[in-house]
């Protein structure tokens, strides 16, 4: 990050800056904001005068805080002792952060891994930070306006804050409150950027609503707070696609994504995330369901160093359907301790959990998933399912399913499988004439299938080829 | 020395530590169907596996020869792509991979790089394979012996063999678990392959299936050699009399 200031002096002048529209795609912008480092106060009132906030958010990041404080890190789960706050930026303008404007400034490595990884330039660039993105531009200002004729807003999380503070107010930390837990606490104080998604009720939407379209405002924050509002009957997908590793030097991502399926809607929530290997990756993710509403994620995770990620279903009306699809693959030095979390609080909920974790060299993956049933909750049915694959006798798995059952109607099912890279299955394909780094890569993309199948296509391929990139070596 | 055979000369092959192959020698023309019968455990599948390049099998002596060439220091996906296949005794399923999908893979892995097959022509092949062995269409949307009964794992060698069409094919007891209608529609798919340009060894413990797919010569394997070599006869012999005789004779 050669061109990037060190802690700017006069913040304070900068405050209002960031008041274009954020999600109008512009031209790069001159001015840049850092916040100091470690988490304080200070930082916090300084990123919320920044942003022009209301008083209200200041107030609310500052409990936040507080909260945080008293609550104190995890006491299990994955090794957090290097991550130190102390180092760390939590507040730095994305547009700064990706630190250049230059194409030829982007380091060749991480413009090799977008060629490897077949990203059109026009992607590759502004997944880089450089330039807008004009033909995506185009495409995505036509959805817009059918959108917003529906009443849909699809906005950064900031913008969202200020153009429709009504609506932000009524829904925002609803679902995830900052005394949920450490990690909440933290974003919640000092979150940026993440999308604000609203559809009406009965509203369909066919077309994806990527977060793609959002990266050149503030979408990909570190802190990133999402909040996802269906209104009764409403219907639509959500994805983040971040496939190319984030080309970026933070240590720490740690985002809270809430989600309100109200009566009769159906939502998808879809990312694939490849963070370098350096990352702390920690996620509270959350959706609350009601009657006859369904709620489907599906969450993949390669890269960083330790992510921590389970993304829970409360199903709390009665009817209402949960499903969760994940992916893992961890890497030498890598731990993946992911799972899900389903809680069926009313009569007749069901849920699904599927569970894909590949772990390589002295990469761990974990499954960790609790699957609640309150009393009253008849007829509810749940099932998980687990599956482990090892790509060499080094790679660890491990699962810590939790069950509590408090209604007799109930029906839960689990089942957990661990499997090795089969050299019967190699040789077979092998003899097919595919060379052996193609048979595993191929045996893997079996393995993932279930739950790659529910991507749209140019993400299974993305998908794919971030996990043959990620298994070069692992064989032969 | 022919270019134009499949030759196996004095094969030796250990598998931990114990030799299971002990000189095999035999040669499959081109254009030519052999049949290699022999009791259980006389190393038949064996020696398709160590000709196919199989790691866990360990050449100690002797050669495998494709068309005047040695293929032993070729991985198994280069012999493969020179031209040799193995119908497994035991096709192993590979879960989440569609039998279109792999397929076109393997076809394309024999191709250059920037000349993958075009959908059409793929499309056809398979449909006539499809077709050759009276097989529903959506059999090729199905995950790779995927919940396959014995007899569909069968088939699916045989297809994968007509799509892929390699020069020379090994069978390991194709016709073992099929009824007789499979073993029918399983010898069309053999006998729609055979021609000039493909020659073939089928591994098989019944004269029956000589019915279906009729040799031009036979050999007979018996504790990791190759100790008799005939004509058809030898297989209906075999089949009266059992393999006793043949052994007291070698032992004699
Ligand atoms: N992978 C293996 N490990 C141990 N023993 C083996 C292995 N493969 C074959 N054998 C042994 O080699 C002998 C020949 O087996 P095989 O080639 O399967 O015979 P056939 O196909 O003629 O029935 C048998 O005694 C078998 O137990
Ligand atoms: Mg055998």
């Amino acid at each position: 990050m050669s061109d990037l200031t060190t802690d700017h002096p006069d913040a304070e002048k900068l405050t209002g800056m960031q008041h274009e529209k954020q999600y109008e795609f512009s031209l790069p912008e001159k001015y840049f904001f850092k916040s100091e480092k470690g988490l304080s106060k200070r930082v916090i009132e300084q990123i919320s005068h920044y942003k022009n906030e209301p008083e209200w958010m200041l107030k609310f990041r500052l409990k936040a805080f507080e909260i945080a404080e008293k609550k104190g890190r995890p006491k299990w789960g994955p090794d957090l002792s290097s991550l130190n706050f102390d180092d760390i930026y939590f507040y730095i303008r994305p547009q700064d952060k990706k630190g250049t404007n230059s194409w030829d400034d982007v380091p060749e490595e991480v413009r090799e891994t977008y060629r490897r990884l077949g990203i059109p330039e026009a992607e590759q660039r502004m997944l880089a930070g450089v330039g807008a993105q004009y033909e995506s531009e185009m495409v995505y200002h036509s959805l817009k306006e059918e959108w917003e004729k529906q009443g849909v807003i699809f906005l950064d999380t900031d913008t969202g804050l200020q153009e429709h503070p009504e609506i932000f107010k009524e829904y925002f930390a609803t679902v995830v409150p900052p005394e949920d837990n450490y990690f909440a606490a933290v974003n919640s104080a000092v979150w940026s950027g993440g999308s604000f998604v609203y559809v009406p009720a009965g509203v369909e939407i066919e077309v994806p609503l990527q977060a793609y379209f959002l990266i050149n405002a503030q979408s990909m924050g570190q802190f990133e707070r999402t909040l996802i509002i269906g209104e009764p009957g409403s219907k639509f997908h959500y994805i983040e696609g971040c496939t190319a590793p984030t080309y970026n030097s933070d240590s720490f991502h740690s985002g809270v994504i809430e989600i309100i399926c109200q009566e009769g809607s159906q939502v998808r929530y879809s990312t694939i995330q490849n963070w370098s290997h350096n990352v702390y990756n920690l996620v509270t993710q959350r959706a609350v369901v009601h009657k006859d509403a369904s709620m489907g994620w599906l969450d993949g995770n390669l890269g960083s160093k330790v992510t921590m990620k389970y993304p829970s279903t409360y199903l709390v009306g009665e009817g209402a359907t949960g499903e969760v699809l994940s992916i893992a693959f961890a890497s030498n030095g890598q731990h993946q301790d992911a799972g899900a979390k389903v809680i069926h609080a009313a009569p007749n909920t069901s849920s699904t959990v599927v569970s894909k974790s590949i772990s390589k060299g002295t990469g761990r993956s974990s499954y960790r998933g609790l699957v609640q049933i309150h009393e009253g909750a008849t007829g509810a049915r749940s099932n998980v399912e687990c599956d482990a694959l090892l790509l060499d006798d080094q790679a660890k798995t491990d699962t810590y399913p939790y069950i509590e059952i408090n209604e007799k109607t109930a029906h839960v099912g689990h089942e957990a499988t661990v499997s090795k890279l089969n050299d019967e299955q190699i040789f077979y394909l092998q003899s097919r004439g595919l060379p052996e780094a193609e048979a595993a890569a191929l045996i893997v993309r079996g393995f993932l299938e279930p739950v790659a199948k529910e991507l749209p296509l140019e993400y299974a391929v993305e998908l794919n080829r971030l996990i043959e990139l990620e298994m070069e070596g692992s064989v032969g | 020395m022919s270019k134009n055979q499949l030759e196996i000369r004095n094969l030796h092959a250990n598998v931990d530590g114990e030799a299971i192959l002990k000189g095999v020698d035999l040669i499959v023309p081109k254009g030519e169907v052999h049949a290699l019968m022999g009791p259980n455990g006389s190393g038949k599948s064996t020696l398709s596996k160590v000709i196919a390049g199989d790691p866990s099998y360990e050449v100690t002596e002797g050669d495998v020869l494709l068309d005047g060439v040695s293929i032993l220091d070729l991985e198994p996906d280069e012999r493969a792509r020179a031209g040799l296949y193995l119908a497994f005794q035991y096709p192993v399923e590979v879960p989440g991979v569609s039998i279109a999908n792999f397929l076109r893979l393997a076809l394309n892995a024999r191709r250059e790089e920037d000349d993958e097959i075009g959908v059409m022509e793929f499309y056809n092949k398979l449909q006539n394979a499809v077709k050759t062995l009276n097989w529903d269409e959506s059999i090729i949307e199905r995950n790779l012996h995927e919940g396959f009964s014995g007899g569909e794992k069968k088939r699916s060698e045989i297809l994968q063999l007509l799509v892929l069409e390699p020069k020379y094919a090994i069978l390991d007891e194709t016709d073992s678990g099929l009824d007789v209608d499979a073993l029918k529609v399983v010898s069309q798919g053999v006998n729609a392959a055979r021609s000039p340009e493909f020659g073939a060894l089928v591994i098989t413990h019944y004269q029956r299936l000589l019915n279906y797919i009729i040799p031009d010569v036979v050999h007979v394997m018996l504790d990791g050699k190759v100790i008799r070599t005939g004509s058809k006869e030898l297989a209906m012999e075999l089949d009266e009399k059992g393999y006793d005789w043949l052994k007291e004779q070698v032992a004699a």
